[in-house]
This record gives C-alpha cells, sequence and structure tokens, in this order.
C-alpha cells in the first residue's frame, strides 16, 4: 500500500508541508482564503531541533494502536487507510493516548484529527507530498 | 556618521492580500533577507540583504513575493552607470578587489546570436528524427592518420583511448568544494544515466563518487589537489587545467572557511586551511614542459587515459592550441569568457578573455590549415546557453561542448552570482550542512537528466533539419552556419558567410 | 470446523472476534450476552448524556459487524454455567452451547459497599451501562439535586455527563482527592479546581453515615440533601463463572500472556481478568477499554491457533472532564519529574533508566510518545531523554531508530 514516508536527509524544516495539509482540509478553493490570518492545525507537523528536522504524520500501521484502543469505533481501517469517522469520535483522546508517533492530535471540533492521505478532500496525491520542495516527503510503495 | 550606505540594488516585494505569514521565507533565506513582527503578525523584509536568488519566490506557496529592481537611481550617466559607481564606493570603503562569480555578465555581443542555421530544402531532403535513425554518439580523442589491415584483411584497432558520448554535451569542470557534495552527487548520476561524463574540477574526488569513474573526467591543475594514482586511473579521462575562461592567467582560492572535513580529505590538504591554486602550474613554462606533465599522466595510467588540456580563450588561443596539439595532449577543452566560477576578481571576470565561437572558429582554422586537426578533438565551453548553442558550436568546428552555468540553472541555480558568499539558498555553491541538504540528488540528478535529454532531443530535430544525421556530418560544417549582423572580419575570422549569401 | 463462544458483548468480545477472523473464516462463533442491544462503547454514556453522541454513533462497531464476520447472536440471555469438562456453556433458559474454544468476557460489575439507610434510597444507580445511563437519563429534571458517591472515573464522568442538565451535583468520596486511581496529590487538586469552577461540590475524605429519605448524613457531620444518588464506588470483576468451573481466581480471572484460564479451551479478557502490569511486574485488574481489545483481539488470535503474544499491558487513561484533558499511564513509581508551566501540568515517573509512568494534564499532544516509551520499556540513555522532558517528541529517538519509524512500514 502506498503511504506517505519521510526522508529527513532531505527536510529542510520550511514547514510548507504544515501549510499545504492545512490547506487540503480546510475544503477552501485557495490557500490564501484558508489560511490567511488563521492559526493553522495541520495534521503533518515537523519537528525541528538543530540541523535536523523531519515530518511526522500518521504512519497507517498494520497493527494500529489507535484503532484497537478507540472507545467509540471512530477509527476503522479501509483498505489500509486508517479513517476517522469524525461523527462517532467524543474526543476523549485514547487515541492521543495509544498512538506511539504523536500522530493524532486534538482537532478544531471535538473530534481528534489525522492524516486520511487526503482520501478525504479533493487534492489527489497527498498535498503535503506535492507541496515539499525537497522530496523529503514522498508517497510510494515500500 | 557612515558614508558606508549604498541604496540596496533590489526590492522585495510581498503582497500582503496573498503573504500567509507561513515564514517559509525566512526559514529559506540564508541571508536572513525576511523576518517576522510577532506583534503585528507580518513578515518584514531586509533588502539590503537580498541577493535575488529566487530562493522565496520559488517556495512561497501563496506566490506572494516578487524581487525587484530598485528604481532608486543616480543621474543617469551612460558612462559611469549604477554598477561602476557601485564598486567604487566599495572599494573606496574597503580597499579590497571586487570579488564576483558564475560569469561575464556585461554587454558584449554574444555571437551565437548572429548566426542562424540552414535547412534543407526540396533538393536535400530534411530527415525526420522521429522516422530514421538520428545517430548524436560522439567519440573524442586523436583520429588514426590511416586505416590498417592486418594479413587476413580484417581491421586493427590502432584507435588510441578516446572518450564515447551518446550526444555530444559534458558536464563542465566545477570542483567539490566550490560546490557541494549534493551538487556533484546529482551531477555524477546525471552523467551515468546519459552516457556522458561529467568532470571533477580541481577539488579531487571523493570516496562516494569513484562508482562514477566511467564518466568521469579526473582534473589535474595547477594546486595538484587530490591528485593521485587510484584518481587518475578512476576517470575517463584527465583534464590538466592550464585556465579557465571566467579567470584566464590566475589561479584560484578558496577559502579555509569551504574546507571542511570531508572537502579537505578529498583535497588532501588540512582542514580549515586555503585551498590556492597558482596561477602557472610550476613545472610548466613551455609546450614541451606540458608535454612532460600529459606523459607523466599517461605513464601512471598505462596509456589507457586520454589527456584533456583545458585553456581559456585568450589572444593568441589559436597558436597555443596548435602547440598544445603537438604536444601529446587527445583532446583541447577551450573555455570561453563568460565561463562560470565560483569566485574570481570581478575585473579579471568581465575584462580578460575572448569570445569563445571566435576562438573555437580560429583554432580550428589554425588546426586544419597545419594538417593537425586529427590530433586531438576539441571540446568548447562558456556560456553554451541552448541545443542551438551546440549545434552552432559543432558546426563550427568543435567536437563536443561542456555546459556548467546551464547544469547548475538545472540544479536550482538563479544566477544571483554570490557563489563566493558560501550562503549559497540553493544548496550548490555552499558547504554549509543545512543549505547542502537543500539540494536533494534525486531531484537534482532527475533535472539534468531531463536538460541534456531536452537539448539531445533539439539537436536531432534541427540537425534533421539540415538533412544531416550524424554529429560526425555536422561537426566543422560551416557551410550550415550564416552571420547576421557582423562585419567582414567577424565573418572571416568565424569562416561563414552572411545571411543571404 | 472450529466452534467459537464468546461470552459477553463488548470490547473484549470485538477484539476476540476480529482476532479470529484473521485467520478463521470459517468457524462459528456465538456470542452470548445477558444485554439485548447490538455491540455498543459502554465509556459512551456519559456522551450519551450530554448528547456529544447517541444511540446509533455509539455503536462499537458498523450494524453489519455481525454478519460481515458470521457471528450468531444470543442477546438478552445470561450465562448461567460453563462445563468445562463437556465444553459447553449453560444458558440461563437451560439451553447447552457447545464449544472447542471459549471466551469469557464477561466484565465486572458495580460494586455496592454495604451502606446505613441505602434501603431508603427510592433508587440508587449505579452508571456502566446503557440501561444505566437510559434510567438516570428519565430520572433527571433541571431541579435534580444529585449526589453521586464515589470521585474516580465513572463517577465524574457521570458528573460531566448530566452537567448542566441537573440543578446541583455534589460527590462524596472516602479518599482525600479525586481521581486517586490515576492522579498525584498535585494533579487532582488542579482537576479538583477545575470542576469546582464547573459547579461540583466535593466532600473528601468523607463517607456515608446514613442515608434518610432525600438526604444523606456524612460521617464529617454535614447532611447534603438530593434526589438522585449515583453509587460509582467501584467495580468487582465478574468471575463466577469460571470459578464455579473450577478455573482460577484471585482479584480477577487468572490467565496466561495467551489470555488462557486454567481451564482448558477456556480464555478470558478484559475487565473481569487479572493482567500483568510491566510497569509493576504484578498482576492486577487493569479495567481499560484499550486492554481489553488487546487482550480479546490475543485470546481470538491463539483460539484460531495463530499463536501471536499480546502486547505488554499496563494502565492507562486518556480522559476529559468538562474541557479539562488528562492522560495517564503506568505507575507512579520511582523519581517524579514534574513540569509546570502556565495551563500545563506534567509529571514523568523514571525508575531503573525507565519511564514507568506519566502524568498529563492540559496539554495532552503526543502523549502516546511517552506511552510507547514505557510500553517498549526503552532504556533512556539510549535516547537523548532530554529532548523529550518538556514535550513528546520523536526527534529524541535515535536517527536509525527515527528511519525505522518514518521510513519504513509498519
Amino acid at each position: 500500500m502506498k503511504r506517505v514516508y519521510v526522508n529527513e536527509e532531505w527536510c529542510l524544516g520550511c514547514h510548507l508541508c504544515e501549510y499545504y495539509c492545512a490547506f487540503a482540509n480546510s475544503g477552501k478553493e485557495s490557500m490564501i482564503d484558508a489560511l490567511k490570518g488563521e492559526t493553522i492545525h495541520p495534521r503533518i507537523q515537523v519537528e525541528d531541533g538543530g540541523e535536523i528536522h523531519f515530518a511526522v504524520s500518521c504512519r497507517h500501521c498494520t497493527e494500529p494502536l489507535c484503532v484497537k484502543g478507540c472507545i467509540s469505533g471512530a477509527l476503522t481501517i479501509e483498505d489500509g487507510v486508517i479513517r476517522l469517522k469524525e461523527e462517532k469520535c467524543v474526543g476523549c483522546y485514547t487515541c492521543v493516548l495509544s498512538c506511539p508517533y504523536g500522530a493524532i492530535m486534538p482537532g478544531e471540533g471535538k473530534a481528534v484529527q489525522k492524516c486520511e492521505l487526503c482520501l478525504n478532500n479533493t487534492h489527489g496525491t497527498p498535498l503535503c507530498v506535492q507541496g515539499c520542495p525537497n522530496r523529503a516527503i514522498v508517497f510510494e510503495e515500500r | 556618521m557612515s558614508l558606508e550606505y549604498i541604496y540596496p540594488e533590489f526590492e522585495v516585494i510581498r503582497n500582503p492580500e496573498r503573504c500567509i505569514a507561513c515564514r517559509a521565507c525566512e526559514r529559506q533565506c540564508a541571508n536572513e533577507v525576511h523576518s517576522y513582527h510577532e506583534e503585528k503578525g507580518v513578515m518584514l523584509a531586509d533588502e539590503s540583504k537580498c541577493v535575488n536568488c529566487h530562493r522565496c519566490v520559488t517556495l512561497c506557496p501563496t506566490r506572494a513575493l516578487k524581487i525587484v529592481k530598485t528604481d532608486h537611481t543616480f543621474r543617469p550617466n551612460a558612462n559611469w552607470t549604477w554598477d561602476v559607481i557601485r564598486q567604487v564606493y566599495r572599494q573606496a570603503d574597503t580597499g579590497g578587489v571586487l570579488l564576483s562569480s558564475m560569469g561575464n555578465p556585461n554587454n558584449y555581443p554574444v555571437y551565437w546570436d548572429k548566426m542562424l542555421i540552414n535547412a534543407s530544402q526540396v533538393t536535400n531532403p530534411p530527415i525526420d528524427p522521429l522516422r530514421e535513425p538520428m545517430e548524436t554518439k560522439t567519440f573524442l580523442g586523436k583520429k588514426v592518420h590511416r586505416v590498417e589491415r592486418g594479413k587476413d584483411g580484417r581491421l586493427i584497432n590502432n584507435l588510441e583511448p578516446g572518450i564515447e558520448l551518446t550526444t555530444p554535451i559534458m558536464f563542465s569542470a566545477m570542483s567539490y568544494g566550490s560546490i557541494s557534495y549534493n551538487a556533484h552527487a546529482s551531477l555524477a548520476r546525471a552523467a551515468r544515466e546519459l552516457g556522458i561524463c561529467y568532470n571533477t574540477g580541481e577539488g579531487g574526488l571523493h570516496e562516494d563518487f569513484y562508482e562514477y569513474g566511467p564518466n568521469t573526467i579526473v582534473q589535474v591543475a595547477s594546486g595538484r589537489f587530490g591528485v593521485h594514482k587510484d584518481y587518475l586511473n578512476t576517470g575517463a579521462a584527465i583534464e590538466i587545467k592550464m585556465g579557465q575562461g571566467a579567470k584566464p592567467g590566475i589561479g584560484g582560492h578558496l577559502p579555509g572557511a569551504k574546507i571542511v572535513a570531508d572537502v579537505s580529505k578529498t583535497r588532501m590538504i588540512p582542514q580549515g586551511s586555503d585551498a590556492i591554486s597558482p596561477a602557472p602550474h610550476h613545472d610548466i613554462y613551455s609546450i614541451e614542459d606540458l608535454r612532460q606533465l600529459i606523459f607523466s599522466l599517461k605513464e601512471a595510467t598505462n596509456y589507457q587515459k586520454p589527456v584533456i588540456v583545458k585553456i581559456a580563450a585568450v589572444h593568441n588561443v589559436a597558436a597555443i592550441a596548435s602547440g598544445i596539439a603537438r604536444s601529446g595532449a587527445d583532446i583541447i577543452a577551450i573555455d570561453g569568457y563568460r565561463g562560470g566560477t565560483g569566485a574570481a576578481p570581478t575585473m579579471i571576470r568581465d575584462n580578460i578573455g575572448i569570445p569563445i565561437e571566435l576562438a573555437l572558429a580560429s583554432v580550428d582554422q589554425r588546426l586544419r590549415e597545419e594538417g593537425i586537426r586529427g590530433e586531438v578533438s576539441i571540446v568548447v565551453g562558456g556560456s553554451i546557453r541552448s541545443s542551438a548553442d551546440v549545434v552552432k558550436a559543432l558546426a563550427l568546428g568543435a567536437d563536443a561542448v561542456y555546459i556548467g552555468t546551464a547544469a547548475l540553472l538545472a540544479l536550482g541555480c538563479h544566477l544571483c552570482r554570490s557563489c563566493q558568499s558560501g550562503k549559497c539558498n540553493w544548496g550548490i555553491a555552499t558547504q554549509r550542512p543545512d543549505l547542502v541538504k537543500r539540494l536533494n540528488p534525486e531531484v537534482g540528478t532527475e533535472r539534468l537528466v531531463n536538460l541534456v535529454r531536452a537539448w539531445t532531443h533539439e539537436i536531432k530535430e534541427i540537425m534533421g533539419s539540415m538533412g544531416i544525421n550524424s554529429i560526425e556530418a555536422l561537426k566543422g560544417n560551416r557551410l550550415m552556419l550564416r552571420g547576421i549582423g557582423l562585419n567582414e572580419k567577424e565573418l572571416s575570422i568565424l569562416g561563414i558567410s552572411h545571411a543571404g549569401e | 470446523m472450529k466452534r467459537y463462544v464468546i461470552i459477553g458483548n463488548s470490547t473484549a468480545a470485538a477484539g476476540c472476534i476480529e482476532g479470529i477472523r484473521q485467520s478463521d473464516r470459517d468457524g462459528t462463533v456465538t456470542v452470548i450476552s445477558k444485554e439485548p442491544y447490538h455491540i455498543y462503547s459502554r465509556p459512551l454514556i456519559s456522551y450519551l448524556m450530554n448528547g456529544k453522541t447517541d444511540l446509533e454513533r455509539m455503536k462499537y462497531r458498523p450494524d453489519d459487524f455481525y454478519q460481515k464476520n458470521r457471528v450468531t447472536t444470543i442477546l438478552g440471555q445470561e450465562a448461567a454455567k460453563i462445563d468445562a469438562q463437556n465444553q459447553f456453556v449453560l444458558l440461563e433458559n437451560g439451553q447447552g452451547i457447545p464449544y472447542d474454544e471459549l471466551l469469557v468476557a464477561t466484565g465486572s460489575r458495580p460494586f455496592i459497599p454495604p451502606m446505613e439507610g441505602i434501603k431508603k434510597v427510592e433508587h440508587p444507580f449505579t452508571f456502566m451501562t446503557l440501561d444505566d445511563a437510559k434510567q438516570l437519563q428519565q430520572k433527571i429534571t433541571p431541579d435534580s439535586r444529585v449526589l453521586i458517591i464515589g470521585a474516580g472515573l465513572i463517577g465524574l464522568k457521570c458528573a460531566e455527563g448530566i452537567l448542566g442538565q441537573v440543578k446541583k451535583i455534589t460527590v462524596v468520596d472516602l479518599s482525600d482527592r479525586i481521581l486517586s486511581s490515576i492522579l498525584d496529590v498535585e494533579g487532582s487538586k488542579r482537576v479538583q479546581e477545575h470542576l469546582e469552577e464547573k459547579g461540583l461540590v466535593f466532600y473528601l475524605s468523607d463517607s456515608v453515615l446514613s442515608f434518610e429519605a432525600g438526604s444523606v448524613a456524612l460521617k464529617s457531620g454535614g447532611t447534603v440533601p438530593f434526589d438522585i444518588l449515583v453509587i460509582a464506588v467501584g467495580v468487582r470483576p465478574n468471575t463466577e463463572l469460571v470459578s464455579e468451573a473450577g478455573g482460577e481466581v484471585n482479584r480477577g480471572i487468572v490467565i496466561n500472556s495467551h489470555c488462557k484460564t486454567t481451564l482448558p479451551h477456556v480464555y478470558a479478557a478484559g475487565d473481569c481478568v487479572e493482567s500483568f502490569d510491566i510497569t509493576t511486574g504484578q498482576n492486577r485488574v487493569l479495567a481499560l477499554l484499550p486492554n481489553a481489545y488487546l487482550q480479546g483481539e490475543t485470546a481470538g488470535l491463539f483460539m484460531a491457533g495463530n499463536e501471536q503474544e499480546s502486547l505488554p499491558l499496563f494502565p492507562m487513561n486518556a480522559m476529559g472532564l468538562m474541557g479539562l484533558h488528562m492522560i495517564t499511564a503506568g505507575s507512579y513509581e520511582g523519581e517524579p519529574m514534574l513540569i509546570q508551566d502556565g495551563d500545563t501540568y506534567q509529571k514523568l515517573f523514571i525508575r531503573d533508566g525507565v519511564l514507568k509512568g506519566y502524568i498529563l494534564i492540559g496539554d495532552i499532544k503526543r502523549a502516546g510518545i511517552y506511552t510507547s516509551l514505557i510500553r517498549e520499556q526503552t532504556p533512556l540513555d539510549e535516547i537523548e531523554f532530554e529532548q523529550m522532558k518538556l514535550h513528546p517528541q520523536l526527534i529524541a529517538l535515535s536517527k536509525q531508530k527515527r528511519k525505522q519509524v518514518l521510513a519504513q512500514p509498519h
């Protein structure tokens, strides 16, 4: 299955993936409309430490602790992709407790949010991948 | 009060309607032009630091940025121009030699743009390269004097060692040190993928790149950095660098700051020490001395490697080339005055040397007249900008071309001409690890391969239109060129007729 | 073709069904439950009360779950007995259900301590099942004064569920602090202050002296009038089916690392069992939903002959109370490392060079990275722990480990 993979060797810490992610999930037509004057809540997050930078988003584990621990059944696996049924989520954050990568985070509403590989929007190839200027984030089969 | 202030050359124009304050510009500018004002929540710019490299412009996700030349002006003066006045001010402030990089930017004639290519009509029909074979394979090295056959009538291979290229284009010499590891990796991988050669420049060969040996030309320059037996034997050919188009007659100086661990190891000099290439090779003061070095190198490589001698295009280039052709070299590389560099004194870069077009024509002509054209192949560089330039160079008599600046552009260079600062925002002319990583060789390789493939397609199209189906038939075929807007003298040096003739 | 039988219809049951079906598509699966409902999530009943979910959305698995997994359900029927020798479950109605492999996932029930005068209270509620919630929902009015005995997870989630729908909520607990099972003294205080701001009234270090009609007399001497009583002092594992069948039971049903009881072909999982807590090295009842699922799944895998050990277990809790979130895990043994920063409260517990437990209140972002350190018992000297003290971050891991995490499928 194609997943988002990150190669920290090429990550520049420009944080553009976060902005592309926030835009992709905004439902807006243009990035300016979506993000101007807003604090962003991206589903991918860059960690910075000196010379080291890398982005972290859902790994779509084959044995996902978030899905197994979800108290409401809001997190499911569909064709290998971990999907979130927002309307079922009550925001208990058991998934935040469970995810070893810190890749699920409180959302703007009551539900949590996570990377769904842009399957929940109309951007096709995950927009973080499209927007990465140095191919540090790729979407491929490994 | 300080008199140093000079109004910045460029202005950063940020469209506040579009800027989302993502701060990518700030994070990506090694010159620290951009900053974020926390309280106001807006981005600011200090344009005095801007070198106009376009890194911020390219990465801005909302296309909110552009860089414009300032309209701040001195009283107009065709003689004392902005650049000239600024240079004077800077030197009055510092007392130093002005430094620049990349090629001569001045408004000298570009002869490539004053030559037009022929096409076949009716009697000698053009060839469609999509339907018929079109050969771009190129061999560099000495030609055989005569065909020899054995007693059984079979051909005897009496060819001297040479270079085989799939297309008549090579990446010109750029040293590891002047450009980054990742830039080198990109060039090496692309050369292998394309079946051409790249050139180590004078900085030696990083151990990681030995695997690309068959596609590598290893250079021996006056500093002899990183030269040893394995190095010589690894390459497809050895190039003796006598001169460089951007700074003929002077040596090189790579500041100690760029001699970081790996560069130091590769160059075989101490970390942090300046790498100084003398202006001359201290063992070469005559063609005979050059011949000694050529044969030393051949001896060291068991006569398996062709030797290239690279010179800058200068006034008496034809005579020099004649000497080189007689010295045992297999290939002469000539670098025009627009050739790039990582750093050169501005006055040298902008005022020394001659155009490659004229140098090439006169060298080819001279070697033909002396009957020694077959002794050497001619490779030219120093601002080959397009496939049309390649075709024109071949028609003027070159066997192949070197591209340097064009290759760097493919890697992301935006010709800000600030290589000497070591803060290349594109990860090319820098050794700063955070900047070097900006050039992912996977991307770099792909873009270089794209460029050379595209040019090769175009070369085939142009040759087809001329009714020519191989590089061999194009070489030195000056009948295929016509001058436009050139005077008699220029036409005679170029050895071409004027358009309409 | 194997016959699988599961007693219970909650999280561990779902884990078991999904575990079995990973490898055995053919065997028959029968689920027996005394509750008459499609599988639902019990922890959601407080969210049902305050409207954050509804009966439809609180289904733990979709409507076609049983059908897709080819499960036969016997709902509204209680299992009365396990005949381990002859391998069948006897239902209350006398029907026998034979099994080849059995999972006991009977959960727990509220513990109701003997209290003076409790008979005088018309309807003491507990807060555990959907029926409990439905009944409580019917009873409360905007004028209700609610008394909750127990300031633990259940009692306070109940309070959250009804907050704003009743006039007053009073909570009494024997302990000197709230949420004593998951928080330390300081943390409890922070949460208590928050809940008090929301209008809850606490009587701590206190307990019931006696109930009168409409009020309770407390040992401290106070009297609290109330209309509705909720008892939430704790739960007891439902272990009787196994103990009566001769299986070993301590505080919970005793199982091994395969989730197998001491009875042949009988497995157990979830709130009814005692599990090995890696952070203390002792067996204890870890009545938590994620653990129930993992155990159920492990049991299912083994029942189907798929030998796959369960992940290590330990206590863990994520919970929000009236807008304040907290995440805790492990045990609070060893050297505590406290960071208080504005609204954030973070305490890490380190012993023998590994993270044993943590408490996060307020800013809970990326807590799972800490959980993972506990789960994998990562020696802290193998990572740049300094970089993780303030916030959980992957950058503290080794370069190689980061590569494994971010650049390889898993």
